[in-house]
């Protein structure tokens, strides 16, 4: 393709001085430049596969990853977990009602309560997720429908939203805002919980509502349009997307830092997971002052406002409550992987080092038959 | 993809007849004849870009993306934002464009060149200087001494007697001899009178444009009278006007109509194997890749119908489209998604391998020769990993083994041998550079280029010995060479065979100087005395007769016979008493032969006047005959030389290239076979074949085919066989004669007992080449170690090696210089010119050049080794590398509903083979090395697998695709493992799909970053800046994409914000990306050490032992000894072509022999030629220095130029 099919210009010129070659040198000589790099002599390191690197990095990888391995093991051993799912599939669920009779015109929200018990206290800070299963926020047609300019508080966004939005794109000829499933899907449920002392009473556990969403989403990535002084205003011309109870301005009236699109809930549901299961952070129980336990063991209620329907499509709704380590939440598999697999490594480097010296002779004699 | 002028000309309506006018502008613009103008560039300013863009999209791989293009823009598709498409996409075409916009201008620039080059035309009854493009058909044009021919000619009228010119057609067959044209008398007596020519109206009818070279027919119509054209009359553009000082010609053809430019035809475009199993791959891929589609096109329908039909409250579907709907549209939109398992970006990384490779042989020191300064040079930059699989090299002889130079070097007068040297001791010295020469300074004609080391010669010539004297006399006047003499005392001999020019050349230095002849006589100083001879006849040298003979009469009227020709032929027609001289002239004979030199035997004899007046009667009348001339000539000539008195004998050195042997050597221990194809003579070819180590003495056995009938052949054949193998089953080795014809087979590779040599003469070989026959000849061929068919024509050198390509799945390169190898190298895989020597016919079609045979090594040991393996490499590399990313789409198509959701960033998608992998695997492939160059010419067989495709086969790339499914398995579903349902060290979100892609990616780029560090084995400065850059370049950009900045610029484009930020801070996702890498190698490297311990490959062995050796210096290579074998095997010297007798006496000098086309028949007589063996005949130079060292200009260029390239599409 790319052949050299004009080299012969230069090649005329050339001869015609060949022909004088014997003449007091005028003419350049064609002779190739003696650079490493066009004699292909550059400096070079070439490794090799030899018994004297592999099989020491064998057994050094091994004895790296075994100890990491434990060590994420336990770390995550450690971390107390808790979950219940409320979904109410079986008759027995306090939810059962409410998932069977859901309705998405019912002006009154269905109640329910889940009792369950801990059985050890929970230290530090507590973490409160709601879990989503069967809940494919990772569909492509899911995923796209949103439009981050008008989340940002891009105005022109804000009354013409993008086309990836539809069908949620505008509703009754108003924009609606957030537009898009992913807004429109917002999980609505409240979750309260509730301590059952001693003597039986219900103690609220206090619930933080911010600082569950990334910095970087609640202060760049999301912003109310123009301005946070008056957000009734800022959105007037739109609509509440069409499975929403309330418009956007009022998913926090109390704070004004949580509410419209700088809302933390809306902000970490609108982190789309990546996998058809997922949970999603929902509040922090913070630690208590002292040595009390942030959530000591005994009876807990859960109240629930059952707003939010998966059982249509199979999914399911749990709570969970969760402390966290240094390397996030629970989950044994970091540390049994490394585990596994530094025993394979110190395996096979044995199995190589019997194998190299059975066979070592025939290599070394570089037998190179000519 | 032609040239447009040459469309043009055939779009036009086919011209049937032309007819033109002299000097009748408007009668001959009326037909619209092209003019002389060429234009052999594609493009002008403005059609460049449709053009271009038009051109490249026929390119399957182009329009496959813009067909994805096309598919992006449908929303409902589209899975991919555009720019994943249109990045690659407008990237390749602007490198594409690009490189054929630069090849263009250069064309324009030549074209420009030649069209404004200057001729002299005949207009308005003047000469005026007139650009060439300007020149019509109809025009008379002048042209001058060592011109360029203008366009095509009918020759007019010229300064030279008998309206002679002289040319050199170098440029349009590679025959560097001149030839003749004459002008017809009734125009040649225009001479050079303007007034006449310009009222020269004579009417031309003639044939359309065609791309016959060697015929022509029309007529001349003068005045109602008229005459008959052929070719002798007619200048073709292309050639050069020599030795005449000027002549008139009436423009024929123009431009693009000219023979020149019809013959440039496109050359036929050479794929590598690798392509062609590149092609292969990649259908396989487009099937495999429908599989993909469609599997996860049915995992959407039934998802849709299960899950995405209940899902609907939160996720509705477009238009209520049903399952079937969706699933069609999922079909494209993965379609989209897994491109990049055939990868735009393969293609072009593929060609600047190749040219980087191609860069490396132009600027190898070590195949430069400086001798006349020429540079390898890669003309073809499309082949290069092939040179590393070459399996058989077809060599042409002359001039490619042998310099084609010839040394008058021994001989042996009158029972004295001349030539050797010896020392004050008598014993005999080797000679050398610094041997003493000769000094011929007593003799002002002598060529001083001249060497000759024995003093006693000279003595003897100086003592006026009578037969040392007779015996030049003999060499000066005994041939059919051609002398001009331009300045007084510097002569050029243009000779038919380089030995005639070397004895003469001797016979001058040594005070007999030919000096110039005509029909009927012969010039020479002898011994500074001018003497003319009258030449009374020749009896010329033909096949059978193996000796030519001349008559002639001195000044004093003495009548002599002189005669040299092949020491056996010559021995049966002396004279008794010559006897005891022949037993010491043989004996010398046999000393030279032994030496591998030529040999001629000189002989004269003095003739009666009487017998000699009856036996011209008696031959003229024989040479008038109609029946049976030549026996009846054939019987005069035997009768007249006999009774010859032995004069002694001549040793003419041909001289074998340097390193010739070496070369061989170290090819046939890389396992490569070669087979030299010469037109020269059994006796001649054998020679050379022991001399250049080819034929050796301990070889089992060396069959000579020379049968003259099928089933002599045959049998010939079998017995070899049978030799070969005696073991073998008759019926197993020799398919019966029906099965050929069921489409090519391969034939499998046998192994013989021992080593053997195969010799077959070109009659032999016109029926090994017969169907019937060719599976024998080939299988016995094969079983040799050597094999060497001699008396060749271009069209069997061509046949022999189609064969071989037929029937073996083997690469072929040929290898040659003269125009006579150039149906062989076009038809070779891989086409080898030896640049710097006679004419330039041979390098124009090639595919690689250089100066000298012994290049070949470093050609294919080095280089070739080196580019196979590099772009095996990276094809394995590559596909890896693309597969995996790839096949992570797959497994998380189970994870998203089947939605064709991408598992990465478009970005990178977008940026993933053309930023953060590409330098990378380019620094690999173009600076990988096994071991050096030392080393792979110490240890040959490193070559080898290359000829069993062993580093990328459809195995391997299985393999490949194995290792990318583990890879891709490994990839996915350790960070889907480690993400699952967990969260940060805050608390917060990790597992969200933002993180999960950088998470992915990042390992993604990890992996295949480790694994191309494992495959490289030659780390430079260069490598490690490219990986690490690479590397860190990823980073950057994934910083910078994911900032602030660029999201509050384009919120929807860079919606990836704060993901890196958030995500790499976190141990555990570094934890993954770490475990991740370690589990895609873990795998490999166990399997490579476990190979290299249990059954390590000859580049571990060789890689290990280098590394033992480091501490010390590899041994240099060994020089091999030369045998000489002492066996007599000589050959005469003796151009085998017909001799230049007739012409030379007929006046008409160096005319073209009628040319004869057969390949079936027996011709004992004269050899079957397709073209002319005197093609052969360069010009004689007695030195190193090839004598035709002007090369012409332009026409060089434009010649090359036609070789059109139709691009690898797939």
């Amino acid at each position: 393709m790319m052949a050299s099919s004009y080299n012969a210009k230069e090649e005329d010129g050339h001869h015609s001085g060949a022909a004088n070659h014997g003449g007091a040198g005028a003419v350049k000589s064609k002779k190739p430049d003696n650079t490493a790099f066009k004699q292909q002599r550059l400096p070079a390191w070439q490794p090799i596969l030899t018994a004297g690197t592999v099989l020491p990095a064998f057994f050094v990888i091994g004895l790296i990853f075994i100890p990491i391995g434990i060590g994420l093991y336990v770390s995550s051993n450690n971390i107390k977990e808790f979950e219940v799912d409320y979904t109410g599939v079986d008759i027995s669920s306090p939810c059962h009602p409410c998932a069977k009779n859901f309705s998405w015109n019912a002006t009154t929200p269905c109640p329910c309560s889940v009792h369950f018990t801990l059985e050890q206290p929970f230290e530090s800070n507590v973490f409160m997720y709601y879990g989503l299963s069967n809940f494919y926020q990772n569909h492509r047609r899911y995923v796209k429908s949103r439009d981050d300019s008008q989340l940002n508080g891009d105005r022109s966004a804000l009354t013409n939203p993008s086309k990836e939005c539809e069908p949620y794109r505008t509703s009754e000829g108003l924009p609606i805002a957030p537009c898009g499933a992913i807004a429109n899907s917002l999980f609505n449920d409240t979750l309260k919980l509730y301590y059952i002392d001693s003597n039986g009473t219900r103690n609220e556990i206090p619930l933080v509502k911010k600082g569950i969403a990334w910095w970087t989403d609640k202060h760049v990535k999301f912003r109310n349009p123009g301005g946070n002084d008056n957000l009734t205003l800022a959105f007037k011309g739109t609509s509440k997307p069409v499975n929403w109870r309330k418009p956007v301005y009022e998913l926090d009236p109390n704070d004004d830092d949580n509410n419209g699109f700088t809302n933390e809930d809306f902000i970490v549901w609108m982190r789309t997971a990546a996998l058809p299961t997922f949970r999603k952070l929902y509040r922090i129980i913070q630690k208590k002052s002292g040595s009390t336990p942030t959530l000591p063991s005994g009876q807990y209620v859960l109240d629930i406002t059952y707003n939010y329907p998966v059982l249509s499509f199979d999914g399911r709704k749990r709570m969970i409550l969760s402390t966290i380590s240094w390397m996030g939440g629970k989950n044994p598999f970091l540390g049994i992987a490394y585990i596994t697999v530094g025993s394979i490594c110190f395996f096979l480097g044995v199995v190589l080092l019997i194998i190299h010296h059975k066979y070592d002779t025939r290599n070394n004699s570089a037998d190179i038959p000519n | 993809m032609s040239f447009f002028g040459v469309d043009f000309a055939r779009k036009k309506e086919r011209e049937l007849e032309r007819k033109l006018r002299a000097n009748d502008r408007e009668y001959n613009l009326s037909f619209k004849y092209a003019t002389n103008a060429i234009k052999t560039s594609k493009y002008h300013f403005i059609t460049f870009l449709p053009l271009n863009l038009f051109e490249q999209f026929q390119r399957i791989a182009n329009a496959y993306f813009l067909f994805l293009l096309v598919l992006q823009v449908i929303p409902q598709i589209s899975s991919l934002s555009w720019f994943t498409t249109v990045v690659p996409l407008v990237l390749v075409l602007t490198v594409t464009a690009a490189k054929d916009a630069t090849d263009d201008i250069n064309r324009h620039r030549s074209d420009n060149q030649v069209n404004n080059r200057k001729v002299e035309v005949l207009i308005d009854r003047k000469l005026r200087s007139e650009k060439w493009m300007d020149v019509q058909v109809g025009d008379i044009i002048k042209l001058e001494n060592n011109q360029f021919v203008t366009a095509d000619l009918l020759l007019l009228s010229s300064s030279e007697p008998l309206n002679l010119v002289y040319i050199e057609t170098a440029e349009l067959d590679g025959e560097t001899n001149l030839k003749v044209r004459q002008a017809l008398p009734v125009t040649g007596d225009l001479g050079d009178d303007i007034e006449k020519l310009a009222d020269f109206n004579g009417e031309v009818r003639c044939e359309p444009p065609n791309n016959r070279l060697d015929r022509f027919t029309g007529t001349l119509t003068i005045a109602g009278q008229k005459y008959p054209l052929d070719n002798e009359k007619i200048l073709l553009r292309g050639c050069t006007l020599r030795n005449t000082e000027w002549c008139f010609g009436l423009v024929l053809f123009g431009g693009p109509e000219t023979k020149l430019m019809q013959n440039c035809g496109k050359s036929t475009f050479k794929r590598t194997s690798v392509d062609r199993l590149m092609n292969v791959l990649v259908l396989c891929i487009f099937g495999f890749l429908a599989f993909m589609c469609t599997i996860l096109a049915i995992g959407n329908f039934f998802w849709e119908r299960n899950e995405g039909s209940e899902f609907i409250v939160f996720l509705p579907r477009e238009n209520q489209n049903g399952a079937g709907i969706s699933a069609f549209l999922t079909f494209w939109s993965y379609v989209i998604i897994l491109n990049t398992v055939v990868p735009i970006s393969l293609y072009v990384s593929v060609e600047i391998i190749r040219l980087g490779n191609s860069f490396y042989i132009e600027w190898d020191r070590k195949m430069y020769y400086s001798r006349n300064d020429t540079p390898a040079e890669a003309r073809t930059t499309t082949l290069n990993e092939e040179l590393g699989q070459i399996k058989y090299v077809f060599s042409d002889k002359t001039g490619t083994l042998t310099q084609n130079i010839m040394v008058f070097n021994k001989c042996s007068i009158n029972g004295k041998s001349y030539g050797d040297v010896y020392d004050y001791t008598g014993q005999r010295l080797e000679i050398t550079e610094d041997t003493d020469t000769v000094d011929f300074s007593f003799n002002l004609l002598a060529d001083s280029r001249f060497m000759f080391h024995d003093h006693a010669l000279v003595e003897a010539v100086k003592l006026e010995n009578p037969e040392v004297h007779a015996f030049f006399r003999l060499l000066a006047l005994c041939h059919t060479v051609m002398a001009e003499e331009k300045k007084e005392g510097e002569i050029f001999y243009q000779a038919q065979s380089p030995d005639e020019g070397a004895l003469v050349t001797a016979a001058r230095n040594f005070g007999f100087v030919f000096r110039s002849r005509t029909p009927d006589s012969v010039s020479i100083v002898e011994m500074g005395q001018q003497r003319s001879y009258e030449l009374l006849a020749i009896l010329d040298f033909n096949n059978v007769r193996k000796r030519m003979s001349v008559i002639v009469r001195s000044p004093e009227g003495k009548l002599s016979l002189y005669c040299k020709g092949a020491d056996t032929i010559i021995y049966e027609r002396l004279h008794q008493s010559c006897s005891k001289l022949m037993e010491v002239t043989t004996e010398h004979l046999n000393e030279f032969a032994g030496e591998g030199l030529r040999t001629l035997a000189l002989a004269y004899k003095d003739l009666d006047e009487e017998y000699f007046i009856q036996w011209k009667q008696r031959h003229h009348e024989a040479s008038t005959a109609l029946d049976d001339r030549e026996g009846r000539l054939d019987q005069l000539y035997e009768e007249i030389e006999k009774d010859l008195l032995l004069l002694g004998a001549t040793a003419i050195e041909d001289k074998l290239q340097d390193g010739v042997p070496q070369t061989i050597e170290q090819l046939a221990k890389a396992d490569i076979k070669i087979w030299v194809l010469t037109g020269d003579k059994q006796e001649t070819a054998e020679n050379i074949g022991y001399s250049c180590n080819l034929l050796r003495e301990e070889m089992n056995e060396v069959f000579i085919i020379s049968g003259n009938s099928p089933e002599d052949v045959r049998q010939e054949l079998r017995n070899a066989q049978t030799a070969i193998k005696p073991a073998s089953d008759e019926d197993s080795v020799f398919l019966p004669q029906g099965t050929v014809s069921n489409g090519p087979t391969v034939v499998s590779e046998e192994v013989a007992n021992g080593e053997y040599g195969l010799v077959i003469n070109g009659h032999s070989l016109a029926y090994a080449l017969e169907r019937s026959l060719e599976l024998d000849f080939l299988k016995t061929a094969c079983m040799c170690k050597a094999v060497i068919c001699c008396r060749v024509t271009p069209l069997q050198k061509a046949q022999v090696v189609e064969l071989v390509k037929k029937y073996k799945k083997a690469v072929t390169l040929a290898i040659g210089d003269g125009a006579n190898d150039v149906s062989m190298i076009k038809a070779a895989h891989i086409g080898v010119g030896i640049s710097g020597q006679e004419g330039m016919q041979a390098v124009l079609s090639s595919d690689y050049s250089f100066a000298q045979f012994r290049f070949l090594q470093r050609l294919l040991l080095v280089h070739g080794r080196w580019s196979y393996l590099r772009m095996c490499k990276f094809l394995r590399y590559f596909f890896y590398k693309n597969f995996t990313f790839t096949f992570v789409h797959f497994w998380y198509a189970f994870f998203c509903g089947f939605s064709a959701q991408t598992v990465y960033d478009e970005w990178f998608i977008t940026l993933y083979n053309l930023v953060y992998t590409a330098l990378p695997v380019l620094g690999m492939s173009l600076f990988d090395q096994d071991v050096n160059d030392v080393w792979s010419f110490q240890h040959p067989q490193l070559y080898i697998p290359g000829q069993l495709n062993l580093y990328f086969s459809k195995k391997t790339f299985f393999k490949c695709a194995l290792h990318s499914c583990y890879s891709s398995l490994v990839l996915f579903f350790i960070p889907y493992a480690a993400m699952h349902d967990t969260v940060r060290g805050d608390g917060k979100d990790i597992s969200d799909y933002q993180s999960f892609a950088l998470l992915t990616q990042t390992c993604l780029l990890f992996a295949v970053t480790i694994q191309l560090g494992l495959e490289m084995s030659y780390w430079t400065a260069v490598n490690t800046f490219f990986v690490l850059g690479s590397l860190g370049m990823y980073f950057a950009v994934t910083f910078t994409m994911y900032s602030n900045g660029m999201f509050l610029m384009l919120p929807s484009v860079f919606s990836f914000i704060g993901t890196a930020r958030n995500s790499l801070s976190q141990p555990n996702v570094w934890l993954t990306i770490f475990l991740t890498s370690i589990l895609c190698v873990l795998p490999v490297i166990t399997y490579r050490f476990l190979f290299i311990q249990l059954c390590p490959t000859i580049n571990d062995k060789v890689m290990f032992k280098v590394r033992q050796a480091k501490a010390t210096p590899p041994p240099p290579p060994r020089r091999t000894r030369i045998r000489r074998t002492s066996s007599r095997r000589s050959g005469y010297a003796f151009s085998h072509a017909q001799g230049y007798g007739d012409l030379v006496t007929s006046g008409r000098f160096l005319r073209r022999p009628a040319v004869s086309r057969s390949s079936g028949f027996p011709n004992i007589g004269r050899p079957t030629t397709g073209f002319s063996p005197m093609g052969r005949s360069a010009g004689y130079s007695p030195t190193g220095r090839p004598q035709n060292t002007k090369t012409p200009d332009v026409e060089v260029t434009s010649l090359q130029m036609y070789r059109t390239f139709s691009d690898p599409a797939l």
